[in-house]
């Protein structure tokens, strides 16, 4: 079910009809313009992919992506709906494995390692790179064993005394521990939506993971909520490094350092915030950004 | 252009809504009268089956005056020893304290109406009396026996005494001999036990449902086999295997299964489980395996229904956490999957204890008076009961069948009782 919804978002049947071209020839057409527009980014990324191709079934959702993400910095990703922003953030995870007809082609590595290599656990993966999720989902569990449950299957805990100090550090991290400590053993599902949001994020910082996606966390939630959470970002990026997917674009000139903008399956432009917001080389950023459209 | 002024207009519609509301209160009519019918079905069943069953929880018992004589029980006084104790002639010293009970001497023929009054298991209750306590033998105490079931029935007013003698089970005679003994008070009803602690017997008054009840629990212990080989098909039809046409096919067929009439799986039981594999007929081992094997879709179904209804959100905070496939199932999904598979488990369970055609094919359906001792022992089941007790000619049988009808309702209803229980208390919200 989730796979179809997926599919039908990629086939972009949101874009207004003017910019539908035949996306090949402009995804190659452009990919030196992506170069052009971050020459000057001398630093190791933490993540980059190199030509990634993602495809649903027949249907291409994803063209020759080249993206570097850089440590302690937050990236977020822009674009209109069904552009692929979605599909490459999951890449980073492989959440796309889970979906049986996704192929993904192309090298996707973190700290120099391939994640699609044969030899890379994803379970191992998954404890490197986090996942926040557009609807909060803690598990229906007590606040302390949503936290717990990831260092516990993971075995990062020694002992009873040992959990608890995670469960704090994650929650106060999240800035959840003082709403919260005197309820940790209510049902996580019983928190405000804002509160669920963070508690998935304390959740996912629990195993100390290094990259931390964040899949429109705050779509769901009121300003004050989305408020806490562009915060949180601000402190959590000094420790991890954290990529957004955001409809908004103001969140984005917020929240991030750096930005990519997707658009029909291809990664139209990237380079520092300021300067996408600002002074972006293509129309179509321009058109984005503008508002002319999506 | 309407003109909504008008005073056409204004009854039209006004005649329009009128006939709206009248549709409205018509429509909501019949779910009130089909809710009435229904209501009234029910009662009528439930008054039918009470006032027919409820008299089989007493017992009428006549009180008479045994003297036992070891000399007549064959038992001399100094030898009381217990096994000849257990042999000692009981029959007689019944047979001569009704005798006793009634006042002149008796003729030949006389003495069988008499002894028809009493149960033909009076002696089994005096020796068990006896060798409780020995210490009676010797000695002249009042003992209170089980009646006949013809008497049983005439006291609580079952069958009429008003008719012409020759309709009656009991005749002119022994009716004076009844009323007599009413009199002296020697007539009582009690509750009765015997009904739920005894198996199965030729004679009314002492039949019951022990073995039945016992039967039952057993058939149910090994049926429960099906909750695990239920839950383990539909996780891995739900969870782990691919979409394609084998899959396909699979879901369809349990889908039929669900539908196939059930003696059509005790005919299976019948060649595969006691034809093929020798297994003893008319057990509850047999008879639970081909219940699990009847209520397994069912369960399927269930299981598979309650796994989808499990929001795919918390499979991929499960999974961008690390859990692997079998973590995010067993820590995740299956918990959250329980209360509905235990609703669908038990409801099938209520199905299966009220079963009885697929039970008549695999033999189940032989008079056993022995309460099964385990699973391997052939044992009545509570439906087939009834069905036996149903068809037998006597009268005292009716108010049985009706009884054991009561106690299966019962046994339902607090099963269901029990998954209703369940599905609050483990239910949880997301």
């Amino acid at each position: 079910m989730e796979n179809q919804d997926k599919v039908k978002q990629m086939n972009g049947s949101g874009v207004k009809p003017g910019l539908a071209a035949e996306p090949t020839m402009r995804a190659q057409g452009k990919s030196e313009k992506v170069r052009d527009v971050a020459p000057a980014d001398h630093r190791t990324p933490k993540a980059k992919s190199r030509g990634v191709n993602v495809y649903y079934g027949a249907k291409q959702a994803l063209f020759s992506i080249d993206l570097d993400i850089f440590e302690n910095e937050v990236t977020a990703l822009i674009g209109p709906s069904g552009c692929g922003k979605s599909t490459f953030l999951r890449c980073l995870n492989r959440m796309n494995d889970v979906i049986d007809i996704c192929r993904v082609e192309g090298k996707i590595e973190i700290d120099g390692d391939d994640i699609y290599s044969s030899g890379l656990d994803v379970v191992q993966l998954r404890e490197r790179v986090g996942m926040v999720f557009q609807k909060p989902n803690p598990f229906p569990k007590s606040i302390y064993d949503n936290i717990a449950y990831g260092p516990r299957i993971h075995g990062l805990a020694e002992g009873k005394a040992d959990m608890d100090e995670i469960v704090e550090t994650s929650l106060t991290k999240a800035g959840l521990w003082n709403e919260v400590k005197e309820r940790l053993h209510d049902p996580g599902t019983g928190l405000s939506g804002g509160q669920q949001q963070r508690l998935c994020i304390a959740r996912a910082i629990s195993v100390s993971p290094e990259v931390i996606l964040m899949d429109e966390p705050c779509s769901a939630l009121d300003p004050i909520a989305t408020a806490h959470i562009e915060d949180l970002m601000f402190e959590l990026k000094e420790n991890y490094t954290i990529v957004i997917v955001t409809h908004s674009m103001q969140q984005a000139a917020r929240v991030s350092q750096r930005t990519g903008f997707f658009h029909l399956g291809e990664l139209v432009e990237v380079g520092k915030t300021e300067q996408i917001f600002q002074n972006p080389v293509d129309q179509r950023t321009q058109d984005y950004i503008t508002g002319r459209f999506g | 252009m309407i003109d909504r002024r008008s005073e056409e207009y204004k009854k039209r519609s006004g005649d329009r809504m009128a006939r709206r509301y009248r549709a409205d209160r018509r429509f909501r009519l019949y779910g009130q009268a089909a809710l009435v019918f229904g209501a009234l079905a029910l009662c009528i069943l439930m008054v039918s089956i009470f006032s027919s069953g409820y008299t089989a929880f007493f017992r009428t018992q006549v009180a008479l005056d045994v003297e036992l004589d070891p000399d007549v029980l064959g038992v001399a006084a100094a030898e009381q020893e217990h096994l000849s104790l257990e042999q000692a002639d009981y029959y007689t010293v019944v047979n001569r304290a009704i005798y006793n009970a009634i006042p002149g001497e008796l003729e030949r023929s006389d003495r069988k109406l008499a002894k028809g009054l009493i149960s033909n298991g009076a002696s089994v209750e005096l020796r068990e009396m006896v060798l409780e306590n020995p210490a009676l033998v010797g000695r002249t105490v009042k003992v209170n026996f089980t009646a006949s079931s013809d008497l049983d029935q005439l006291h609580k007013g079952n069958v009429p005494r008003d008719v012409e003698e020759g309709l009656r089970r009991i005749n002119d005679k022994q009716l004076a001999w009844y009323d007599r003994w009413v009199q002296e008070g020697r007539v009582s009803s009690t509750f009765n036990w015997n009904f739920f602690t005894s198996g199965d017997s030729r004679n009314p008054e002492m039949a019951g449902i022990g073995g039945a009840i016992t039967g039952s629990i057993f058939t149910l212990l090994c049926f429960v086999l099906s909750f695990p080989v239920g839950v383990a098909a539909a996780v891995y039809l739900e969870e782990f295997a691919p979409k394609n046409k084998w899959t396909d096919m699979i879901e369809v067929n349990i889908n039929n299964l669900a539908a196939v009439p059930s003696i059509i799986f005790g005919l299976l039981g019948l060649a595969i489980l006691l034809n093929v594999f020798n297994m003893p007929r008319g057990t509850p081992v047999v008879g639970g395996m081909v219940l699990a094997l009847m209520t397994l879709p069912t369960i399927i179904i269930a299981c598979r229904a309650s796994l989808k209804a499990v929001p795919p959100s918390i499979r991929q905070g499960a999974l961008a956490m690390g859990a692997s496939p079998m973590q995010v199932t067993l820590h995740h999904v299956l918990p959250l999957a329980l209360p509905g598979t235990l609703t669908g488990t038990i409801i099938g369970l209520s199905q299966a204890l009220g079963e009885t055609a697929p039970l008549l094919m695999i033999g189940m359906v032989a008079f056993i008076v022995d309460i099964p001792g385990g699973v391997t022992d052939p044992s009545a089941v509570l439906p087939v009961q009834i069905y036996l007790w149903a068809e037998s000619a006597e009268r005292g049988f009716v108010e049985k069948t009706s009884a054991a009808i009561m106690i299966i309702l019962a046994f339902l209803v607090t099963m269901n009782l029990f998954a209703i229980y369940l599905r609050q208390r483990f239910e949880r919200r997301w």
